[in-house]
């Protein structure tokens, strides 16, 4: 079980791109690595998941606390690339109706 | 201490032995003297001493100045050796007693959470839940009012293990507080959606799905914050169909309202509810597909509620080589024909 994670900072957009399984074992790296980034003011954060080809509900865990970290300090965050399976995910859990998982790379949230 | 006493005579004759013949016997015994000293925590810096002693005692003319102080190096080396060996020691006691802690605390929590799947007329009522770890962090709860009617709750909280364990008895205890007559199902998620905003950590959530058997219409009543969808039986059309169910998670957004669902039960169809542990199921070839799971109920459906989750779950268990990777509950509400 593996993860690779990419952050790509500009000024104004923090690009992430994952790769991996994402489970009980490999979510604590995440949350490491992307928590401190969505505690920037304004941030716009952009999670590509086209390389996930597993994600559980601790996963899920970590998005959703991103995104409250983003919605309490002003700033956007949208998921991309989320394979049939995952979008059933954030369907059933009601996220897809709060978190852009629209798969567009431009536009803005809330 | 015997041993002590008794080592350096013992360590003395292994060592003459070795040298005079080097005999394979003297290795095979140095190997059960090492299991015996560790055993008596012999520190390896005490070994490395007793070595170089014989040896000047044995070869006071051979063994140089230089050779024994070589030992002074070597006797300073162990020394990390013995700490580490001691740490080791240490960690293994306090692991064992985390491990009786856990144990505990597993049995604390079945207690707390404690159900009783209820006897109603007219029902068949099976339900399993079974941890993937120690602790539970799925959890299910049966209540049965003095209508008749069955209420029930079943929630997984995301987040494993402890942590995931003591927010659910949070909930339960919750859940217990609310006034007898507001049990309606979206009044309980919404209450406890604003218990868990307040009080949990910011990456920790809770699906739920709570639902109310009227037992005298046969109408389900049930409200879901992003649980998994439970399935519904038709058994004269032999059919599974998603009882359709849409809201957001407890502990995102306090505001959250939730929508009320309602399905008529005819006689023999069965409301069949399970966390994503069933439905995440994984095998070496991949996911267990839904189609898997269904055909495994209808296999057992002869077999009461009970029977037939108990069945399902062992061969579920059995295709991910009786590794769970997640915390499992399945629970069957069948009317009686």
């Amino acid at each position: 079980m593996n993860i690779n994670i990419n952050v790509n900072n500009n000024e104004t957009l923090t690009e992430v791109t994952v790769n991996g399984e994402i489970d009980v074992y490999t979510a604590p790296k995440l949350k490491e690595e992307l928590i401190p980034l969505s505690e920037k003011e304004n941030v716009d954060m952009i999670v590509d998941l086209s390389g996930v080809s597993y994600m559980d509900s601790t996963g899920l865990g970590v998005f959703v606390g991103l995104f409250k970290n983003v919605r309490a300090h002003e700033g956007s965050f949208k998921i991309i690339g989320l394979s049939s399976r995952l979008q059933r995910l954030f369907e059933i859990t009601g996220l897809a109706d709060i978190i852009d998982i629209s798969g567009k790379m431009e536009g803005e949230i809330r | 201490m015997d041993f002590r006493r008794s080592m350096e005579s013992k360590y003395r004759e292994l060592l003459t032995s070795y040298l005079k013949g080097g005999s394979e016997q003297a290795l095979y015994q140095s190997q059960k003297f090492s299991r015996n000293a560790l055993e008596r925590n012999i520190p390896p810096e005490e070994m490395v001493s007793l070595h170089k002693n014989l040896m000047i005692e044995l070869f006071p003319d051979d063994f140089t100045a230089e050779m024994q102080e070589s030992f002074d190096i070597l006797l300073e080396v162990m020394v990390g050796y013995g700490f580490a060996y001691r740490e080791h020691q240490n960690l293994k006691h306090i692991q064992q007693e985390l491990r009786t802690e856990m144990e505990i605390a597993a049995n604390v929590q079945q207690t707390l959470l404690g159900t009783e799947v209820p006897c109603v007329d007219g029902m068949d009522i099976g339900a399993i839940s079974v941890p993937a770890k120690h602790m539970n962090g799925d959890y299910f709860h049966f209540v049965k009012d003095e209508n008749n009617s069955v209420s029930i709750a079943i929630a997984d909280v995301i987040g494993k293990g402890l942590p995931a364990a003591l927010c659910m008895s949070m909930i339960k205890y919750a859940m217990d507080s609310l006034p007898e007559n507001r049990k309606s199902p979206t009044v309980v998620l919404e209450n406890l959606n604003r218990v868990v905003e307040q009080n949990v950590d910011l990456t920790m959530f809770i699906t739920m799905l709570y639902g109310t058997y009227n037992t005298a219409s046969h109408c389900f009543s049930y409200a879901s914050a992003g649980h998994e969808p439970g399935l519904y039986y038709d058994a004269t059309q032999d059919e599974f169909s998603e009882l359709p169910a849409k809201g957001l998670l407890l502990g995102i957004d306090k505001k959250t309202k939730y929508r009320e669902y309602e399905k008529e039960v005819m006689p023999g169809d069965m409301i069949i509810l399970m966390s994503d542990g069933v439905t995440e199921s994984r095998t070496e070839e991949g996911f267990i597909e839904r189609e898997t799971l269904l055909s495994l109920i209808k296999k057992y459906l002869h077999l009461s509620a009970q029977g037939v989750v108990q069945n399902v779950y062992k061969e579920l268990e059995k295709l991910q080589d009786f590794q769970l990777r997640d915390d499992f509950t399945l629970i069957i509400l069948r009317r009686k024909v």
